[in-house]
């Protein structure tokens, strides 16, 4: 269990002051010159050695990321922050921004400097408006107090920090479709390669990190890699702001150690399930892209990179979805079916027309209006979705309904049946 | 563009942007490098949106106002429709005067968005997503993860999330709205953000210096 004095966000719940004076007297802008002053090569060192993975979803290692920008470059470089927060079930970046927005400030100038940006874009997501207020007064009171600026915390460097807003659309989360959108077009990703570190917003080296991965970085510097490692587990290492929501009695965010088990996860700081333990049905373990786990499996599993996916899923965002016995699981997911058709771009075709047909299968699946037949074509087209388009919109639409087929195959076939006895005509096959 | 659900409304003949706009614009283009002001769009936009607010009540972009931003950021026209309608965000018809928006998607809907959907639908007597009452003071939309999941159900009016909703709620915050009050965003149930009901359990035993460091 993490003890207070590990925490990082030390405001998550906006108990305290988030602007510059209450952020100095938790600690941040503390000689932050002096962490600069150890140059690019060792702060990237330093945050390979603390294993960070990637706080967006993918557990990129973010040391390693920092490392491909390029050590010479006539063209400016730029940090480009996502805060496009929008991943079903998460909602940590929201509270990082309005209550600990200097912990973000400042990592976007430790991280920027170690990459050689000139600049950091912090791209919010449009209905975080609200958020953005914030931010933007916190790197108002940032410039004023010359923490960043033209000559940023005494060091000389220049270093500039914009708050760039979206306008409603998760694809914009996606890195490509976000510096697409930051150059003012639709948010369409790119395909790669070329990566952003050589070609990225305005055809300059930018790299692409979450704002929990930026906003945590001075604090591993500060305290070092080895306490960062000495948190969580080998290979996923140190806290993460979990965000647990649905069918428990004290739905809330938390910062725990990666490994948590999820068992533990629930019942320590979000009351339990409703009705308790027994009560639970499933769990998607990390925001509605990866594949929900039963029972049986969250008895168990541990919550980190590595232990999820051997359990199948992945820890995603670390958005725990809670679902009772009482949740109709195949509406659930058809709902995540119907999202991912409102916010495919249309670019590629197995998405733009996949999530739409899977959608309205699975409305289908939720009456059991259906042959049974159709849940094997239903799993076949998820897998011709999968890998076949150029950013992973696809692969999220497909992991949901694969994770229900796997796991909750019975339910729908019994569905199908109940159906069938009820009424004795004739049903539609897929021609959807 | 001209008719959508079956409702029509009149494109306006003329758009300008006005001084407050002017100048809203021209600082937020100094963000990004030289030849780069078409980053500006979504910014423009929603200044431009702001702007038919102040001028007619309701928050939307005529074809109008997407040309006079395409000619201020130097765009084809078509650049800024694409952007106008690529983003759930703009709203391509007139709106009511508030603007409610439903979180339908899965974790809102666990916590009961479906009763939040009825209580709207209830008060307003708009049917359809996407309608504006008779009155003309409410528009109802349905969104997409909000990304506030732990104080879920959300209800969005304009810019502020309602959180931790329920039907009575609902009527208690629309008549309030209708009387011209405003309450104050937030947990509707008295929640600190987005700690657990009845308190933070962790961030407890922390002393914050005055100034300074906590830590070495």
């Amino acid at each position: 269990m993490l003890q207070d004095k590990d925490r990082i966000f030390t405001n998550l719940y906006g108990l305290h002051d988030p602007f510059l004076k209450g952020a100095r007297s938790r600690g941040d802008w503390d000689n932050t010159a002096a962490i600069l002053a150890r140059g690019r090569d060792a702060i990237v060192q330093e945050m390979k050695d603390s294993g960070l993975r990637g706080r967006g979803g993918a557990g990129f290692p973010t040391g390693l990321k920092w490392s491909f920008m390029p050590k010479q470059s006539e063209r400016p470089c730029y940090l480009v922050v996502n805060a496009d927060e929008s991943e079903p079930g998460t909602c940590k970046d929201r509270d990082i921004i309005r209550h600990d927005p200097h912990k973000l400030i400042e990592g976007c100038l430790v991280a920027g400097f170690a990459m050689g940006a000139t600049a950091a874009y912090i791209y919010i997501r449009g209905e975080f408006y609200n958020e953005s207020v914030v931010l933007q007064y916190a790197i108002d009171e940032a410039y004023e107090a010359g923490l960043i600026g033209k000559n940023a915390c005494g060091t000389g460097y220049a270093y500039d920090v914009f708050v760039h807003r979206g306008a409603g659309a998760y694809i914009c989360g996606e890195e490509t479709a976000l510096l697409e959108s930051l150059e003012g077009k639709k948010g369409m990703p790119r395909m790669k390669p070329p990566f952003p570190a050589g070609v990225g917003l305005y055809g300059c080296p930018s790299t692409v990190n979450n704002v929990e991965s930026i906003a945590v970085a001075p604090a591993i510097l500060r305290r070092g890699a080895s306490w960062f490692t000495s948190l969580g587990r080998q290979n996923n290492t140190g806290q993460k702001v979990f965000c647990i929501s649905g069918h428990v009695n004290k739905p809330c965010n938390v910062e725990e150690e990666l490994g948590i088990p999820l068992r533990e996860l629930i019942d320590t700081y979000a009351g339990g399930v409703r009705g308790g333990w027994d009560n639970l049905l499933a769990v998607i373990p990390g925001g509605a892209s990866v594949p929900l786990i039963p029972k049986s499996v969250c008895d168990d599993v541990l919550m980190d990179f590595d232990s999820l996916r051997a359990a199948r899923s992945a820890l995603g965002t670390a958005a725990v979805i809670v679902m009772d016995k009482s949740t109709d699981v195949i509406k659930a997911i058809a709902r995540l079916s119907k999202f991912y058709m409102h916010e495919s771009c249309g670019q590629c075709t197995p998405c733009r027309e996949g999530t739409g047909w899977m959608w309205r299968v699975m409305t289908r699946m939720v009456e059991g209006r259906a042959d049974p037949s159709e849940i094997d074509t239903l799993e076949q087209v998820t897998r011709q979705v999968e890998g076949h388009t150029i950013c992973a919109l696809g692969d999220a639409a497909a992991w949901p309904i694969q994770g229900l087929i796997r796991h909750f195959r019975p339910l729908m076939e019994e569905r199908i049946a109940s159906y069938r006895s009820r009424r004795v005509k004739s049903y539609p096959i897929a021609a959807e | 563009m001209a008719e959508t659900n079956g409702s029509a409304f009149e494109q306006p003949t003329s758009f300008a942007l006005d001084e407050e706009s002017e100048a809203e614009i021209a600082k937020v283009v100094t963000r990004y490098p030289p030849g780069r002001q078409a980053s500006a769009v979504i910014p423009a936009l929603y200044i431009a949106q702001k702007q038919m607010k102040r001028q007619t009540g309701s928050v939307w972009l005529p074809v109008k106002a997407m040309d006079a931003v395409a000619a201020r950021l130097g765009m084809a026209p078509i650049r800024v429709y694409e952007v106008t309608t690529f983003y759930f965000m703009f709203n391509t018809k007139p709106i009511g005067q508030y603007h409610l928006q439903v979180c339908t998607t899965t974790p809102c809907w666990l916590r009961g968005s479906d009763e939040v959907t009825a209580a709207c639908r209830q008060e307003t007597g708009i049917q359809g997503w996407g309608e504006t009452s008779t009155d003309g003071v409410f528009t109802l939309s349905e969104v997409e993860c909000l990304g506030a999941c732990v104080n879920a159900p959300i209800l969005q009016v304009d810019d502020d999330f309602y959180e931790d909703m329920d039907g009575a709620k609902v009527a208690d915050l629309l008549a309030a709205l209708r009387r011209g009050e405003r309450p104050r965003a937030g947990s509707m149930i008295g929640r600190q953000t987005s700690a657990p009901e009845g308190g933070p359990t962790t961030l407890t035993t922390l002393q914050f210096a005055p100034q300074g460091t906590v830590e070495s």
